[in-house]
């Protein structure tokens, strides 16, 4: 099968494709931007999916239109049958199993750049497009099995903790040059061999097992970036096969996504507090013998003022649990604005005062009495906790010990038998607070690293009037 | 311009706009916005079709015919996921503002 790349250039460098071929697929290319855009901000995110879907079906379209390919009966099948598996498997898939049904995506995504690659090599002298179709052909590879074992992680049929064994990342390192060695060998004798090569075959088996090395030593809750950065990797095989099959919309999507997978990788990192080096490596590393991390290194949700706005926004019932915070930042006033602003738009705001928040009993009351909150927002203790249960969100500012479980669960703890307010049992909680040290009582607050745990840092007067700016945006 | 400067000069512009685009996303839509990039990327589809329509042996042909499956259920499964998990943000309207004067406080 002659290449395709050498099939499409001109002497002048012009590929052959006709201008209303390039102009469809550049509306497609525009469609992609324009789903990425709007995916990044809630109001416009389901339209730019959809508009994103708009695009890939007009890319298919033009693809069939333009190239009149040959064995269209199994093309057509083939198209039939990858929709009748995975139509259903999103939609039945439980909402809790998503990331990994995203890995899988990734991953058969990732398989079938290889395998494009792989079709090409024949076709291929040396030169660019032939270290593009090798590129393609390893990192795809990586992308595939990478993928299949951040699945198998996610859904707990292996071990969720960073799977390491002694000299891990030497053996990794060694693999990964292997992969390399094999790719230059197939570059040597210029793709000869096609497919069904024993130096094409030897370089895809390496790369696959470089796939799942790079996943084993990445522990359970940090998987989810291992599966973003490989989404930026597929990206990128696509639009090296962009470039062997002198595609320009494979070329444009395929970087639109590695380019914002890369950055997505390193936002989602920067959520946890983490770099994206540690995460991928950092089992090799760590203390022998550790258990999950000392306090400093434990992951928690940090958020972002935007963040907490939208889940307000989106929230019937929020309750507001003041705490010395508070005080200290003087943020009576702001946090009713806050409260004026949701109530405005139909979400309920209570308060829950706990006896001993601030520093003295009492304290918070008057705080908020100063900030004229409606006396009959403030509920004490027994007047609350009955509440937590049916809210959406609850906001604590600047308090701590006041919601700590260990008062529930820790015998040996300070403030254990001490009755807290019930905020672990709303639908989700947020944190204001200046900094992880632990509050009054001195101890670790276990509720702070909890999965609907959300932390918004910084001085509780400042989060508050952020939070109020992006609520009135919203 | 030549083409493979041109070629260049489109990859370094796609690769700032991907980049630029998405540098504003909240935390909440993370996991959304990587499952939307997911199905992009399964755009591979058009490779598929290209090598599988000039495959001759047999071998090239199910091989193309593998891809073919792998890239449609990347691209169409990807995006159904993506709208499946954006629902959350549309159904769930807030209830409708209530009028400035005469507003519930209570």
């Amino acid at each position: 099968m002659k290449g395709l790349a050498a099939a499409g250039l001109a002497a002048d460098g012009a590929t052959g494709t006709a201008t209303w071929v390039d102009v469809a697929y550049l509306v497609a290319a525009i469609c992609f931007i324009v789903a990425l855009k709007g995916l990044s901000s809630p109001r416009t995110a389901r339209r730019g999916n959809l508009i994103g879907a708009a695009g890939a079906v007009l890319a298919v379209a033009v693809a069939f239109a333009s190239e009149h390919p040959r064995n269209l009966a199994a093309i057509v099948a083939a198209i039939v049958v990858g929709a009748a598996v995975g139509v259903p498997a999103a939609r039945r898939v439980p909402m809790t199993a998503m990331p990994q049904l995203v890995a899988l995506f990734n991953g058969v995504g990732g398989g079938a750049a290889a395998v494009v690659a792989l079709l090409e090599l024949g076709g291929l002298d040396r030169g660019v497009p032939l270290v593009a179709a090798l590129f393609t052909l390893v990192v795809g590879s990586v992308s595939f099995s990478g993928s299949a074992l951040t699945f198998v992680k996610l859904q707990e049929l292996m071990t969720g903790r960073p799977v390491t064994f002694p000299g891990g990342p030497y053996v990794f390192g060694g693999l990964a040059a292997v992969a390399v060695g094999l790719a230059a060998a197939v570059y040597a004798v210029g793709g000869a061999g096609g497919p069904a090569g024993a130096l094409a075959t030897a370089t895809v088996a390496v790369s696959l097992l470089v796939g799942v090395l790079f996943v084993l030593p990445v522990g359970g809750a940090d998987v989810p970036i291992a599966i973003s950065l490989l989404n930026a990797f597929t990206g990128m095989t696509v639009a090296a096969g962009g470039y062997v099959l002198q595609n320009s919309l494979l070329l444009v999507a395929g970087t639109l996504v590695g380019a914002a997978g890369t950055l997505l990788t390193r936002l989602m990192a920067a959520a946890m507090g983490r770099s994206v080096t540690s995460i991928l490596f950092g089992a090799f590393t760590a203390r022998a013998a550790g258990p999950a991390g000392s306090a400093e290194q434990r992951p928690v949700r940090s958020v972002g003022p935007e963040d907490v706005a939208i889940q307000l926004g989106y929230a019937r019932k929020v309750i507001v649990v003041p705490g010395y915070g508070l005080a200290v930042a003087q943020a009576q006033h702001t946090v009713r604005e806050l409260a004026d602003t949701l109530t405005a738009r139909g979400v309920e705001v209570l308060y829950g005062i706990h006896p001993v928040a601030g520093r003295m009993p009492g304290h918070m009351n008057v705080l908020l009495a100063e900030a004229e909150v409606p006396y009959d927002k403030l509920k004490d203790m027994d007047g609350i906790n009955g509440e937590f249960a049916s809210a959406d969100v609850a906001l604590v500012v600047g308090a701590n010990d006041v919601v700590n479980p260990a008062a529930r669960t820790s015998p040996g703890a300070p403030i254990f038998g001490m009755p807290i307010l019930n905020v672990d049992q709303a639908a989700s909680v947020v944190f204001l607070k200046r900094s992880m040290r632990p509050g009054f009582a001195g101890i670790e607050n276990e509720l702070l690293y909890d999965r609907r745990t959300a932390l918004l840092f910084g001085d509780a007067k400042e989060s508050l009037s952020k939070v109020l700016a992006a609520v009135k945006n919203s | 311009m030549h083409s493979s400067v041109a070629l260049l000069t489109i990859l370094v512009l796609a690769a700032f706009t991907g980049y630029e685009v998405i540098s504003k996303v909240s935390t909440t839509l993370h996991t959304p916005l990587m499952s939307g990039a997911n199905a992009i990327h399964g755009v591979i589809l058009v490779g598929a079709i290209i090598v599988t329509g000039h495959a001759d042996t047999p071998l090239e042909v199910a091989l193309g015919v593998v891809a073919t499956v792998l890239a449609t259920v990347n691209m169409v499964g990807g995006f159904v996921v993506t709208d499946r998990m954006l629902e959350m943000f549309g159904a769930r309207r807030r209830p409708a503002p209530l009028e400035r004067d005469g507003a519930d406080r209570g």
